[in-house]
């Protein structure tokens, strides 16, 4: 009798402890690189938090050391982040390797659909392998790799004039890649009220993705392919195409005839500064911090304007943004996963762009406002239209440190050709995918 | 006697415990003395290190826990050791170790060769010498990468002005010729006071009555320096290449701050190499065979130089 009492008992211990700890508010770790739009994300989850008494804690990593210190808690299983909002090319290694929880039951369960979201966003953010109905995220934030530059310089007359004088053309935004590389020409070591200022800041920093990022800008233009036939890894003739090598040897001439000297490991930060300083024409960067480079009290409102990556033989631009997830590690993915059904509200949506960050969401880039919403907003629809991304391999991390190492060889310190820059990094990658079994 | 420390502690020795104590014989009480050292050390460094040489013949991979290790026997030893890019960056360890080395022997033994002479304010001068060692190295990098910056750096305007150039013609930390040597000047700013001060040890522990004997045999001061002075001191320089050479051997902070290992891969010294394979590649297991390599050309070196070492002394 004392033990059938002490089973029931138990039993109901149990279930209760079970229904407080799925009622109960949670603390929620959200992760993610620490610039403007995380800041905007800690004022949007407010409404969340007030909505579903849950609480938001922020793990927010400088971009430089983003990935290693994200991917080593993933890799160590640790229990940090609860939500994670991690970039589009560690998809692959999150699926494969049970980082993230796969979230197509949930979706299915809250009425989530896919079909609500940009195609290219989530291709990109969303699915492995590439393409199939298999979602470990909700596009969260949509970027691309853009440009910006000082309007009030290029509608000067006395600059106008002798730009027609150097060029036969009027100074107007760049066309085509080949035009981008003439106006930062014309500005580089120009003198502008006394100051020496140079033509434009460029991704050169050899860490983490920097250069990669910067190179691809120009290599999808020409029409870079990784693999002859998607999924072949069959790469000879694709990554070292001539036109691969011709965009290759144009960001060299760019690095080395147009950038402020002392450029050589430069990426998101360093462009920022060079712009805000007024030390170039122009810059390269992602779409995510042009609203906060349009609100800059320097250098922001009228003197400042953007457009999308020029293209060459074709338009490409260099995907950047991430999808959100729930890390597998967690013990709280009940509230996680609540956070995102909140999240992929249409309304929760407008609002996030309204704030800065930049919604993948269709009812945000439909609506008919979204282009007069801001100076840049209609740029970030024409670039999202022709995104390329790097491999979304799980080896991703092998695959862009042999890049990066490949390309800051050839374009910075001038070493070899960039025929054997690309033939190089061929052999690198076909040495990764041959450990990894694919060929 | 009966007052003396070791009756009092013997005395206040719980009786339980002296019993069991009386009963151990003195090798079992030093065992329990050692045992705990031995266990920190065979768990800390002699594990680690067996653990490493086994992954160092796998294919293992720290990021990839799912997939299948396959012993793969000697094929990361053989792929290392036939990667010109390894010996690119082996090249690099060995120009920044051989010319830190000299430099900072060279400049820290004649800076305590002058530190060693009584003046005014010699103590104050010691201070000022020592304090590069005395910041961190990411502070160091850092503020050298600014320093060294083509536009706003004093270095670059220093060198203009003594050489006529302009400042931003030339980057010290983006040039492939000149990035080398950046790093080798920033290292031996920073650590030519830690030699010199070995040095200064070794300067002052020289009896003077040795330099009074030479004196009254009338030794040239120049025949003082070169037969009494630099053999005398030659034991502690060579401690302080040693310590510096592993340490250099390992550099990887520094190098980081200031270049990451560019210009391209100029700069990419082999403990950043492997940071890169094991951490950021994840290629584990061939990164354990580096480091076992690495780790046996540090050994196998330092050993040689110790021998050399005690032969000194031994003069």
């Amino acid at each position: 009798m004392n033990s059938h009492k002490l089973a029931t008992a138990s039993v109901i211990a149990i279930a209760a402890a079970t229904f407080a700890n799925t009622a109960q508010a949670e603390e929620l770790t959200l992760c993610w690189a620490a610039w403007d739009p995380a800041n905007a994300l800690v004022e949007l989850s407010k409404e969340f938090e007030a909505e579903s008494g849950h609480s938001m804690s922020f793990e927010f990593v400088p971009w430089p050391n983003f990935a290693d210190r994200m991917l080593n808690e993933l890799n160590s299983g640790g229990q940090l982040c609860d939500l994670l909002i991690g970039d589009s090319q560690w998809i692959g290694g999150g699926a494969e390797n049970g980082h993230y929880v796969k979230l197509n039951d949930f979706f299915d369960t809250a009425g989530i659909s896919m079909d609500d979201f940009a195609d290219a966003t989530v291709y990109a953010y969303s699915t492995w392998p590439k393409g199939t109905p298999n979602y470990y995220a909700l596009p969260a934030m949509g970027d691309a790799n853009g440009w910006f530059y000082r309007k009030d310089w290029f509608e000067r007359e006395d600059i106008r004039a002798a730009f027609m004088e150097q060029t036969g053309r009027e100074l107007a935004e760049p066309t085509s890649q080949l035009e981008l590389l003439e106006i930062a020409q014309f500005f580089q070591g120009r003198e502008i009220d006394g100051n020496t200022v140079y033509g434009a800041a460029i991704f050169t920093e050899r860490g983490s993705e920097g250069i990669t990022m910067g190179v691809t800008g120009a290599l999808y233009p020409w029409g870079f392919k990784y693999e002859n036939t998607p999924g072949s890894y069959d790469m000879e003739g694709a990554v070292n195409s001539p036109e691969a090598v011709e965009a290759l040897e144009f960001y060299k001439e760019f690095y080395q005839t147009a950038t402020p000297p002392g450029y050589t490991n430069a990426y998101m930060g360093e462009s920022l500064d060079a712009f805000k300083s007024g030390q170039v024409a122009m810059a390269m960067n992602w779409f995510a911090f042009f609203p906060g480079l349009y609100a800059d009290p320097g250098v922001g409102g009228d003197k400042i304007d953007f457009f999308v990556n020029p293209p060459q033989n074709y338009a490409g631009s260099t995907l950047g943004g991430q999808g959100i997830s729930v890390v597998s590690y967690s013990d709280k993915q009940d509230a996680a996963l609540e956070y995102i059904a909140w999240f992929a509200q249409p309304e929760v949506q407008a609002k996030w762009w309204g704030l800065g960050g930049y919604s993948a969401h269709n009812s945000v880039l439909n609506d008919p406002g979204f282009e007069a919403s801001a100076p840049f907003a209609g740029d970030f629809l024409v670039a999202m239209q022709d995104v390329k991304d790097f491999w979304q391999e799980p080896v991703y991390a092998e695959l862009l440190l042999s890049m990066q190492k490949r390309m800051h060889d050839y374009v910075v310190a001038d070493q070899g050709t960039a025929q054997e820059a690309l033939d190089l990094l061929i052999q690198d990658w076909t040495e990764v995918f041959e450990d990894e079994g694919k060929l | 006697m009966s007052d003396k420390t070791i009756n009092r502690v013997a005395k206040a020795t719980p009786r339980r415990l002296a019993r069991k104590v009386r009963g151990l014989s003195d090798r079992a009480i030093a065992w329990i003395f050692v045992g705990p050292t031995i266990f920190l050390l065979l768990a800390i460094n002699i594990f680690p290190l067996i653990w490493t040489i086994n992954l160092s013949f796998t294919n293992f991979k720290a990021n990839r826990i799912n997939r299948a290790v396959d012993y793969i026997g000697l094929r990361n030893y053989e792929r290392i050791l036939t990667d010109g890019d390894i010996w690119l960056s082996m090249q690099a360890t060995a120009h920044f170790l051989f010319w830190t080395i000299f430099f900072q022997v060279l400049i820290g033994f004649a800076l305590a060769w002058l530190i060693n002479r009584k003046f005014k304010g010699n103590d104050i001068w010691t201070t000022i010498i020592v304090l590069p060692m005395m910041l961190s190295p990411a502070v160091v990098g850092n503020f050298w990468t600014f320093l060294y910056q083509p536009q706003i750096g004093l270095f670059n305007y220093v060198v203009a002005f003594f050489t006529g150039a302009d400042p931003s013609s030339f980057e010290m930390l983006g040039s492939v010729d000149l990035a080398p040597w950046s790093i080798v000047i920033v290292d031996t700013w920073m650590w030519t006071p830690f030699v010199m001060l070995i040095c200064l040890a070794g300067l002052r522990s020289i009896p003077d009555y040795i330099y009074e004997a030479a004196e009254v045999d009338r030794a040239s001061k120049l025949r003082q320096f070169f037969t009494i002075t630099i053999p005398m001191v030659m034991p502690f320089l060579m401690l302080a290449v040693l310590f510096r050479g592993i340490e250099n051997f390992k550099m990887f902070d520094l190098v980081v701050q200031l270049t990451g290992g560019g210009p391209g891969s100029t700069t990419e010294l082999a403990s950043i190499n492997l940071k890169r394979e094991a951490f950021e590649k994840w290629r584990t297991g061939y990164s354990s065979a580096f480091a076992i390599i690495l780790f046996v050309t540090v050994f196998g070196l330092a050993s040689i130089y110790v021998k050399a070492l005690n032969k000194v002394k031994e003069r």
